[in-house]
């Protein structure tokens, strides 16, 4: 029925309906943007001085986990799930870092441009292993996050490299007006690049199509093995996104994976991906991400035991995808 | 367990290529316990004479602790979940022995720590299992739940100091006439509990059922979330158990202790022959693939090589192992 409602809106093409259309989709993205409008309203009322400069720091320190949470969305949203993302994040930003320091700022570009394939590459790495060898995601990923990490300790075997200006001013800083941080502006235009002309064409309703039911995708003739090997090829690309994001806001390369494997997987849901695969989009996640930062921010505000926000994070966490499974439960009873 | 009785009705000959496949996937212990006797040779010829009673006695001592967990793996893994809250759990449980046993001495030291390790598994069941909430999620809300609270517990505790219970280091590290280590007093009964449970008991079955198709066995008058809420109790009581080995093993209590087992641990149920989907597997092959990863990375440390080509064959062999397990059993 939402389905047939969706045409109507689209076929009138008003943007308000449109707009709407968008929202009905969306209802989870939207209830957690309003969560954080309130939450900044929130942060405000304790924090006066929070400003321009901390919604700038609060932008720089997202990136990284955004970049993580779109590549793992999109590996969810196929069917899988990547747990080597951390592992991958390490071993770009090392070679990123490392290949990078004392050069020219030209060949910087070329540097960024050739770990971007990288990712790529490594990212269609797993996806083939998934399709070839037949052994759930789960596990292939896993055992694969010890060889990315391995491979990260093999081009640097502790903290360093350097970064090239341009990339750590490319973040840095306002854009236009002080509210708009350069990280954020980067990180929609990255993002809008790649997924909004993904999501208009037959690539990504096949990605949609897998993760949703695959034989059901094989029978109307998508190419099941192809396109799981793409989507985890789009989750390389954002995964190096991610480790470059590293380099740039530390200014070096460190091979140790960071939290971001698991961090990730839980925003997805958080964001209304759906772990079974199929169903949800790239924009509720991003949301979540700035909104668990902003709760952790909070708490130092309020001076909570770090600990005990450690242990906020967890609750809030099933907390609320236990709501979101009661949702569903009863939307699926009437 | 389809398998079990294709292999009584077919009876194919052992000898064909069929034969073999359908040996090895009613029978994965043999093709694993293979693998483990071709990891040997390698490590004997890397350091000649390094193969002895006492070596594989050192093997089984490491391999304990992480075989407990891979347990935990497996019992969850059968219903089609996960438990990424065991290295938490098992930090937790051999911190709060540490802190505990100075003031109230060992037995309500492990009383409590069994007691808040229960605890967790409650709440991780009754998420899982009544609110529905995806496994993976669960444990790995509930994983920090369990370090934050594990580290406020440290602040209070810094006065009181810490240390490893004599009890527990002899139990964890020491060996029976220099040769049987003493975890096994406490691993041997664990091993036959959780077959036998898995093999002859209803409870074990449920299990099986639960995985392999949850609407069939609702309609079958299962009450699964019972089934659930008390697997993941028996989960994190096996992890708070590995804490205290790992705990004796290493002479540590730290909350962050167990953390680095957890990986492996999943990827030693996988090993052995457990699927990750739900409903095929067993403790078993489990074990075997415990020892197998203990094995090969202590091989690959006698081989001199760096920390980074350890890690990258590691993880080579595991996709490796699983590839050519699921390409053995799938098509038979």
């Amino acid at each position: 029925m939402s389905a047939a409602t969706n045409a109507v809106d689209r076929s009138r093409a008003r943007p308000v309906d449109a707009l709407l259309a968008w929202g009905g989709r969306n209802a989870w993205a939207v209830g957690l943007l309003g969560f954080l409008v309130v939450l900044l309203a929130f942060t405000k009322t304790i924090q006066p001085s929070y400003g321009a400069s901390a919604i700038q720091g609060l932008a720089i320190s997202v990136l990284p986990l955004v970049l993580a949470t779109v590549a793992q969305a999109i590996v969810v949203i196929s069917g899988g799930i990547d747990l080597s993302i951390g592992s991958i994040m390490a071993l770009t930003s090392v070679v990123a870092a490392s290949q990078m320091k004392g050069q020219g700022e030209e060949f910087g570009v070329a540097v960024v441009l050739a770990v971007l394939l990288l990712g790529i590459l490594i990212g269609a790495i797993n996806g083939s292993l998934v399709v070839l060898t037949r052994v759930p995601d789960i596990v292939v990923t896993l055992a694969m996050s010890f060889v990315w990490a391995g491979c990260a300790l093999l081009v640097l075997k502790s903290p360093g490299g350097g970064s090239s200006d341009w990339l750590k001013e490319l973040i840095k800083g306002p854009l236009v007006s002080e509210w708009v941080p350069r990280a954020a502006v980067v990180l929609i235009i990255v993002v809008a690049l790649v997924w909004i002309p993904l999501r208009r064409v037959r690539l990504g309703l096949s990605i949609y199509a897998i993760g949703s039911d695959r034989l059901a995708a094989f029978r109307s003739g998508v190419s099941v093995g192809r396109t799981k090997v793409i989507a985890y090829a789009l989750m390389g690309l954002f995964a190096a996104l991610g480790g470059i994001s590293l380099t740039a806001s530390t200014g070096i390369g460190t091979p140790v994976p960071g939290p971001y494997t698991l961090l990730s997987v839980a925003a997805v849901v958080l964001g209304g991906v759906s772990l079974a695969g199929g169903r949800g989009g790239v924009f509720g996640p991003i949301v979540a991400v700035v909104i668990l930062q902003l709760i952790r921010t909070d708490m130092t505000f309020l001076s909570v035991d770090p600990n005990l926000a450690v242990v906020a994070q967890g609750l809030i966490l099933i907390g609320v995808v236990m709501v979101g499974s009661l949702i569903q439960l009863r939307r699926s009873r009437t | 367990m389809s398998g079990a009785v294709d292999s009584q009705s077919t009876r194919s000959p052992w000898l064909t290529w069929r034969g073999l496949k359908v040996l090895f996937r009613d029978r994965p212990i043999i093709p694993l316990l293979v693998l483990l006797g071709i990891l040997v040779l390698p490590s004997e010829l890397a350091r000649p004479g390094i193969v002895s009673a006492d070596w594989a006695s050192v093997m089984i001592r490491a391999a304990v602790p992480l075989a407990i967990l891979a347990g935990c793996q497996t019992l969850t893994m059968l219903t089609g979940g996960i438990d990424l809250s065991v290295g938490a759990v098992a930090s937790m449980a051999g911190f709060l022995v540490a802190t505990l046993v100075g003031g109230q001495g060992l037995v309500v030291a492990i009383a409590v720590a069994l007691a808040a390790a229960a605890l967790t598994g409650l709440v991780t069941g009754i998420g899982v299992g009544v609110f529905r909430v995806h496994p993976l999620i669960m444990t790995l809300g509930m994983g920090l739940v369990v370090l934050g609270l594990a580290n406020v517990w440290q602040l209070q505790m810094v006065q009181t100091g810490s240390g490893v219970a004599p009890e527990l280091r002899t139990l964890g590290s020491d060996r029976m006439y220099g040769i049987l280590p003493y975890s096994l007093l406490l691993y041997v009964p664990v091993v036959v509990v959780i077959l036998l449970g898995l093999r002859r008991f209803g409870y074990g079955r449920l299990l099986y059922a639960i995985g392999d198709n949850p609407i069939a066995a609702r309609l079958s008058g299962t009450r699964g979330w019972q089934v659930l809420v008390a697997l993941y109790i028996i989960s994190a009581v096996l992890a708070a158990i590995a804490g205290f080995l790992i705990s004796g093993l290493t002479n540590v209590a730290s909350v962050t202790l167990a953390d680095s087992l957890v990986l492996p641990s999943v990827a030693a149920a996988v090993i052995g022959g457990t699927s990750i989907l739900g409903g095929r597997g067993g403790y078993g092959g489990t074990i075997i693939g415990a020892l197998i990863l203990t094995i090969t990375s202590s091989l690959l440390t006698s081989l001199g090589l760096p920390e980074a080509v350890r890690q990258i064959l590691f993880g080579s062999i595991i996709v490796f192992v699983a590839a050519a397990y699921t390409r053995v059993t799938s098509d038979a």
